[in-house]
Order: structure tokens, then sequence, then C-alpha cells
């Protein structure tokens, strides 16, 4: 019995990455070409939406046919074709969908809107099996979120922030200090050159909350910087970024491993770019190595930061529950996760 | 020989089929409704009553700008990854071209196409049709429509303006210009996609991974930071 091999390719440009990959049968790298625009929006502190659109549509093409070439593949032999549809910035998410369009019309392939989400905490079955149920912890730019799964592309949000996202308030931070842009790596370094020794506060919100709020955080070491500035004293960078990003993480690991033990979740899944934080990454395997009975994933950099396998390995998934897209798909600044959920 | 011509530069929405010597169909509409729903489906229909399957193409003709920003991008998108993926050339025109040409091929003098770029600016260009054939007489630029109109008093012959965004600008050009100023009529408003087909058909290929829409005026942010650059240089 010969069985058939799914060949999907997953198109991702929901921010400043152009990315397209190719994904066989939902849990193996073919191809996965990232294509990022970083040192363009250096300049201006921040991803510039008008400009990242600009980039996606120089790049989208040759991304696409480099992924082909390096898997060798025809546009016959694809399955599927799977995009961020949202969430993300909606011009740049306009280039992935209407490449993807064009592509599944002129050749006839099925379609696949993916939640931008649900491609983070899939990256993970590009390493490993996932076993149901299981929480993953987002934490991202844009996101930092707490997602149950019971099963295969089914999701639950049981906790999200209320402000700021982690990352958004590492960037302000980093800001502060005059780190350069994208600041989140920057204070990850410094945070394990200082000891965190300055008191910040640590939002936990009510008692059965897994939500997650980072603005008072952030005012926190805005005002503290302000305050040594006005009495003339100078505050150890390494010392204020060890205490910020400790009070993050201690929120963020408290908060998962209290919903992992009230969900008795079998996987815990780590998903997003700030999964690439080694503090974050560190406090997690010391929390969770001792509960055998739950397993922790934690994805390599480049499947935590934003590229086109994850949005393949969601694809495979929505694909194989018969979610499919027609050409009048539209990038959803806005969409919801659990849409598709039965 | 079939040319599928596309244009989503400004509101109106035109895809064109055309077939050796012939138009085999356009499909045209002029409402604020969001192109990146509506263009494939477009394409996909026009395609289907023309018989047409997506590997009978071979050729992709798009209007590339100016206009509204996402626009462009939608049908430059579009276009280079369909020519890409069919292996066809792809050619872009000048959105303001394909405007001058729905209703100037028969006019004697110059045509203004213009597109409103807010804030008393617009998009134009100066055109002419000689011996049949669209002339670009002066390049397509970004500036006030007060401005533009007093330049053009200096041309010795009568001006057609179109686009539906001439409208906009109408008082203020007639104030200017007097009688030396004409206006299309409604019906020829909208820019023709059959004609951007026309206008594409012979001319040479892009290199479809290079290329770009021609927004004309850079991302404000891009501006700003020039500006704060050249200050600090001084
Ligand atoms: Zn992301």
């Amino acid at each position: 019995m010969s069985e058939q091999n799914q060949w999907i390719m997953g198109i991702e440009t929901s921010c400043d990455e152009t990315a397209v990959a190719i994904v066989k049968n939902g849990k193996e790298i073919v191809s996965n070409i990232v294509s990022s625009q970083i040192e363009s929006h250096k300049r201006f502190g921040g991803v510039v939406p008008e400009i990242a659109s600009r980039h996606h549509v120089e790049q989208m093409t040759i991304v696409i046919e480099e992924a082909m070439k390096e898997a060798d593949i025809t546009f016959s032999d694809l399955t599927a074709i799977a995009v961020t549809e949202g969430p993300g910035l909606v011009g740049a998410l306009l280039v992935g969908v209407n490449a993807a369009k064009a592509l599944a019309f002129a050749h006839n392939i099925p379609l696949v809107g993916v939640h931008h989400i649900a491609g983070h905490i899939y990256a993970n079955r590009l390493l490993t099996e996932m076993k149901f149920p299981l929480l993953s912890l987002v934490v991202s730019g844009g996101h930092t979120e707490l997602v149950y799964m019971k099963e295969h592309g089914h999701f639950e949000v049981i906790g999200e922030t209320r402000d700021d996202a982690a990352g958004e308030a590492y960037d302000k931070v980093a800001r502060t200090l005059d780190l350069p842009y994208p600041g989140g790596p920057h204070i990850d370094r410094l945070a394990q050159l200082g000891e965190p020794t300055i008191p910040l506060p640590r939002a936990w919100l009510e008692e059965d909350s897994y939500d997650f709020s980072f603005s008072g955080l952030k005012s926190a070491v805005i005002n503290t910087v302000h305050n040594a500035e006005q009495r003339g004293e100078k505050i150890e960078p390494e010392a204020l970024a060890a205490s910020f990003q400790q009070s993050v993480i201690d929120v963020l690991v408290t908060k998962a491993a209290k919903a992992a033990k009230a969900y008795k979740v079998n996987q815990v899944l780590l998903a997003g770019g700030v999964a690439a934080n080694k503090g974050l990454r560190a406090a997690l395997q010391e929390t969770f190595e001792p509960l055998e009975e739950i397993e922790l994933v934690i994805p390599p950099l480049s499947l935590c930061t934003d590229n086109a396998a994850m949005i393949a390995a969601a694809g495979s998934i929505y694909y194989e529950k018969g979610i499919r897209s027609q050409l009048n798909l539209n990038a959803n600044p806005g969409l919801d996760i659990s849409i598709h959920n039965s | 020989m079939k040319i599928l011509a596309i244009d989503t530069s400004n509101y109106p929405l035109g895809i064109a089929l055309l077939e050796d010597d012939k138009v085999l169909g356009e499909y045209i509409t002029n409402i604020k409704k969001n192109h990146s729903i509506r263009v494939m489906p477009a394409i996909e229909a026009l395609l289907k009553d023309c018989d047409t399957k997506p590997a009978d193409l071979t050729k992709i003709v798009v209007a590339k700008g100016p206009g509204s920003y996402t626009g462009v991008r939608i049908g430059v998108t579009i276009a280079k990854t369909l020519a890409w993926s069919l292996n066809i050339p792809l050619t872009g025109i000048s959105s303001l071209a394909v405007q001058a040409a729905s209703a100037g091929k028969y006019f004697n003098g110059y045509l203004s196409p213009l597109f409103d770029a807010r804030r008393g600016q617009v998009y134009t260009g100066l055109y002419r049709y000689d011996n049949g054939k669209l002339m670009n007489i002066r390049e397509d630029q970004l500036l006030l429509s007060k401005n533009w109109a007093e330049e053009l008093t200096q041309q010795p012959e009568k001006i057609l303006f179109l686009g539906n965004d001439a409208s906009i600008h109408r008082q203020q050009i007639e104030d200017i210009m007097g009688e030396q100023a004409i206006f299309s009529g409604i019906t020829e408003m909208n820019p023709r996609p059959a004609e951007l087909a026309l206008i594409g058909k012979d001319m040479e290929p892009e290199d479809v991974h290079t290329f770009v829409p021609n927004y004309i005026r850079l991302a404000e942010a891009e501006t700003k930071w020039l500006e704060e650059n050249k200050k600090q240089k001084l």
C-alpha cells in the first residue's frame, strides 16, 4: 500500500519577514526561506507598516521561487497553500494573501488561511508530536497568551495580556535604556550580566486569572530610571535589565505552571519570538523539569521567530480538518484563533 | 495570444482579457469596496466566461501606479505572482496612462489624467495621442492642482482632464484655465482595462522578480528620516 505524501506551501508576511516554506506531512521541513527586513526598519526604531508592505512586494516571488527550488518540487506536487490571514499588519498581510490566492488560482491548488499564532504553536510539531491536552505559552512582540488545546486545530485562549504584550514591554524598556532596535535580545544579553537587585512590581491580577499585564512594570522601569537621573545617580543597566526580565519571567512562568496543573496537560509548548529569550527558557526548564508528567518543548530560535514552516505546519492540520479558503480570502488583522473550533 | 490586464490603482476595479485584436471581456466597477476580496474572484469569473484557463494566458499587464498604495500593491502582487508562476511575461503601465487612454484617443490636444492625492494635490502627467499611439509628454508627478493648472495655461492648446477625481479639482482648474480646460463625461471616467491591455500588448516585459509599483511618493517615515538626516549633516 502506498501512502500519499502531503506537501504544504506556507506563506507568511504578517510583519517584517517575507517567508515561504515547504513542509511535508505536517512535520518535516523541506525548505524554509525567510527574508528579513530588520536592517531596513532599524533606522526608524521599529517596524514601519508602509515600508514593510513595500518590501514584501519586492521579495514575494523571489522567496517563493527559492523555497520551491530548495524543496525541488513543482506546483503539481503541492497539496495545498497555507497563508497567514491574520493577525498582523494589514498592508503586510495583504501581500502574502494575494500572492497565495494568485498561486492557488493559477495552478488550481486548495487554499487555507491560517492564524498567525496557531502557526507559532504548530512550530512545535516540526520538532516533536503534540500530546493533548496541551498548553502553549505564546510570547511575542504583539502577543502574550496562554492557549489550551484539547485536540489538533482546537484553540482556547485561557489568558492574554490586558495591555502591552511582553515583547512590547521589552522594546519600550530597551528604548529607555537607549538600546538599539529590536531591544528584546539586548535586554536578555544585559540581564545575563547583572543581578536582579532593583525591586519592580509583578502584576498577578485576580487570583483565578491567567491574564497578564505589563504596562505597570514598564512604567515602573521608566520611573526608576527617571528618578535616578533626577538624583544625579546612574542606574546600572545590567541590574535594571536583570530585574525587569525577572519580573516578566516570574509572572509568565508562574501563570503557565498554574494553568498547566489546573488543566492537567501532558505538554507545555513555548511559542513566539520572545521564546528566543535565554532567561525565559532557563526559568521554564527549571520549573517544568521536576514535573515528570508534563513534557516541556522549546523550539530552536529559527522556529520561534516568524517563519512560514510554522504556517505550513498549522495549515497541514487545518487542511486535514477540511478547512478551505476561497479566492475572496482577505487579510484579517483581528482574526480570532478559535473560529474553526468544532 | 491572450493578455490579462489588471487595474486596482484606485476605487475602480478593472480586469480585461484581450485576444489578438479582440477584447474578449472587460469587468469594471467603481465602488468603495475592498479590492483584496474582489480581484481574484473577478479574474476567475471573467476567464471562466471567456472559456479561458490560467494556462492559456500569454501575458499579464498591470497598472503600476500612481494611486492608492494598498490598491496598487494588490494588483501588482497578483500580477507578479501570476506571471512568475505561469512563466509568462509581465508589463507594467502607468495608471495615469490608462486613465488618459480611457477617453483621449480622438481628442486633438493634451490629456491630463488625474487622481486626487488629498490636501489639494493630484497625481497627474501630460499625454497625447500621436497617430493612434499614446505619448507621454510630461512624466507622472505629484503636485498641487492649482500649480498644475497655472502651468498648463502656458500650453497653446486645450487640455482634456480625465478621471473620476477630476470633479474634486474642477472648480479650481476652471477658475484658473477658463475655457482651455475640458472635462470628460461620466461614462468615460473609469480607466478602461482593455486600453491597459492594448497599451501593454507590445511593450517590453519587466523583470518579474524586481518589478515594483511606481508609488511616486516615498513612505512618510522615509521622508521624515531623510529630512532629519539632512539637518544633522548641515
Ligand atoms: Zn509572530
